[in-house]
């Protein structure tokens, strides 16, 4: 194949798809705005009340991590059922659902002063110190609840639709390819990748909804106490599979996309299934690393959080970046933003595993752990890695008539402040800069305010590029 | 070399070289090959890199988990109670010599708090969880004279950043 002088996609996204980006443009943007609010508080620039500091905090983190799983779905969604047949039913509802619990996690904090934070860890939702009522976290805990019926709902409708084409989850996840010599073409990649998120995300969600339905019962009922090593444990296993699925969905973008702008395929074989098999289990089996401070724990769980830290990502991540950059060597790529995005959440995938790996190693983790240096590598995975993404996907299938400066500037000017406002979260966390902390020492104002100045250019980015988009996706829808 | 001077060297160099890496296979994007020529060489370099990752899956944790933070380590030490309470930590003990050996026994009277100790310059030494419901023992020595700081390090609500207290620790020669 030679490079491409056009770029031919028939595979318009449907309707729903489009309102879910509309949700995930308004959402993104608006928690973006928080984060440089909770961000100029922090290097003193301006003044905010106590309350508002955290009650921002948890809106800004329940909102992305919930809207970053709805953008998943979307791109998920839309490449999935160009192989298997999806229910849009279940794909509507989980957006209702997604919306009555959006209503019901922000309200608390915008009307009651709920700020648990987006992790709700055991028993802050229901002992704040005279914050909030605990029916505020009972309402806010209710919403998460819903979120998580949704996607569950999606994912299982993503199960039933697999099995009904390919008969068993072995076979989507190309187990007659990779363990036998089947001359069958293995599934597709987004088969693969929504086999695996299905199988990840279920588990999590169970979990996540056992803890959320366990803590409810304890705001109703103070005498009912759960063990806070255990809310923790499910908390995390909950909350570390279902942002990491949130990049595993969203890469179908780039795994249906790169090679239309490269002219060369993606093709999958058995080091890409390999690959897509292991992390299903190890993204699993790795969240005791957010566990590596709690000593009560065996020590068997901390060491086997950091050496599945080495392990987890790192076979799907490999196989997707090193396959895209072999794309993109020397094909006469037809640079486009949508193309520009992609490839720029290929680097923020790629490059923020690295401060990830190192808080995941116990010795540094001794020194790292809640610091904001734990920000910093997620941030870098989210802003370049994940909303990049959304990006690639959204200004691809919103062209029409192609580019402008406008999108190259925003490209150019999201990624190198992406980068900046990523790695002054670091610089802070190395540091010793403690992350959640709504008044900062005077000499830690600095490295907030070179954080709040790269954050402001990639809301205003951000902004721009959802403006264009919206008035160019109107247009082609 | 701190340990966050280390982990911080690792994680931007390497950022670095992934800048570098994807600014070098931009800047050759647009000088075409044939795919059958590019992909034998990348699958190639992808096997060598699967190897040194493999190695590090195994040479890494055997070099940093030799020496871990959750046993103490059976030095004669110190004992201190430590309770962290929204938002106040109540110490049983909080005046120390240089070089003395500290077992604290930290546990929580509400919610999750984190016990982090600090030094003077403001930069984290050590920190462990404290739980309801459970005492989790860090070992720690002051090798040092000097005021150390402890802070919260886990999100316990409207007055987290303000968990601060303070450690004395004096020269030994000052105490006799």
């Amino acid at each position: 194949m030679a490079a491409p002088t056009s770029i031919q996609d028939p595979r318009r996204p449907e309707a729903w798809v489009w309102v879910y980006f509309a949700t995930v443009g308004i959402v993104v943007a608006l928690m973006m705005v928080f984060g440089l609010v909770m961000r100029l508080g922090q290097a003193g620039l301006i003044e905010l009340p106590l309350t508002w500091f955290y009650q921002l905090m948890t809106m800004h983190g329940v909102g992305m991590v919930g809207i970053s799983g709805v953008g998943g779905a979307a791109i998920l969604y839309h490449f999935l059922s160009q192989h298997v047949e999806l229910s849009r039913k279940i794909f509507i509802a989980n957006f209702v659902l997604f919306l009555i619990g959006a209503v019901l996690l922000l309200g608390p904090s915008l009307l009651g002063s709920y700020a648990g934070a987006w992790t709700f860890l055991y028993p802050l939702p229901q002992n704040s110190g005279g914050q909030w009522a605990p029916s505020a976290a009972a309402i806010h805990l209710t919403g998460l609840a819903l979120v998580g019926v949704g996607f569950l709902l999606f994912h299982l409708d993503n199960a039933r639709a697999i099995l009904a084409r390919y008969g068993s989850l072995g076979n989507a996840l190309g187990w007659p390819q990779l363990f036998g010599n089947s001359s069958e073409e293995p599934p597709p990649a987004s088969v693969v990748a929504g086999t695996m998120v299905l199988i990840v995300n279920i588990l999590g969600l169970v979990s996540g909804a056992s803890i959320i339905v366990l803590s409810i019962v304890g705001i109703l009922n103070p005498s009912f106490e759960i063990d806070a090593l255990l809310a923790k444990n499910m908390i995390y296993m909950f909350g570390h599979v279902f942002i990491n699925a949130t990049i595993y969905m969203s890469v179908t973008a780039v795994y249906e996309l790169l090679p239309l702008y490269t002219g060369r395929p993606w093709k999958v074989n058995k080091v890409f299934l390999a690959a897509w098999n292991i992390s299903t289990i190890f993204v699993v089996i790795v969240y005791p690393h957010h566990l590596l401070m709690d000593f009560a724990q065996p020590t068997w769980l901390h060491v086997l959080g950091q050496v599945i830290s080495y392990g987890s990502g790192f076979p799907v991540l490999v196989v997707t970046a090193f396959g895209a950059l072999t794309l993109i060597h020397r094909s006469g790529i037809r640079w486009t933003a949508a193309s520009g995005f992609l490839v720029l959440s290929m680097f923020g995938w790629s490059a923020g595993v690295i401060p990830a790996v190192v808080d995941g190693t116990i010795a540094a983790n001794q020194v790292m752990h809640n610091t904001q240096w734990v920000p910093g590598h997620f941030h870098f995975y989210l802003v370049l890695g994940l909303v990049s993404m959304f990006f690639g996907f959204a200004l691809h299938y919103s062209r029409g008539t192609g580019d402008s400066a406008a999108d190259r500037v925003a490209l150019w000017t999201y990624a190198i402040a992406g980068l900046g406002f990523t790695c002054a979260f670091l610089a802070a966390g190395a540091q010793s800069v403690p992350r959640r902390w709504a008044i900062h020492l005077e000499e830690w104002h600095g490295i907030a305010l070179v954080g709040s100045v790269f954050g402001a250019l990639v809301v205003v980015a951000t902004l721009l590029l959802v403006v264009r988009i919206a008035v160019r996706a109107r247009s082609v829808a | 070399m701190t340990i966050q001077a280390t982990a911080t060297l690792i994680s931007f160099a390497g950022i670095a070289l992934m800048v570098g890496i994807f600014l070098f296979v931009l800047a050759r994007s647009g000088d075409e090959a044939a795919y059958d020529t590019v992909q034998p060489r990348a699958y190639s370099l992808r096997k060598q890199l699967f190897f040194i990752l493999l190695a590090g899956f195994f040479i890494v944790p055997a070099l940093t988990l030799r020496h871990l933070p959750y046993s103490p380590d059976g030095v004669e030490s110190t004992v201190v109670d430590v309770t962290a309470h929204q938002w106040r930590w109540e110490i049983s003990q909080t005046d120390f010599t240089a070089g003395e050996s500290v077992l604290f026994r930290v546990g929580s009277a509400d919610v999750n708090h984190g016990f982090a100790i600090y030094d003077d310059t403001n930069r984290v030494l050590a920190q462990v969880q404290a739980m309801p419901g459970y005492v989790n023992e860090i070992a720690f020595k002051f090798d040092d004279p000097g005021t150390y700081r402890i802070m919260c390090l886990e999100y316990c609500g409207l007055v987290h950043h303000g968990m601060l207290a303070a450690l004395s620790v004096t020269d030994a020669r000052e105490t006799l």
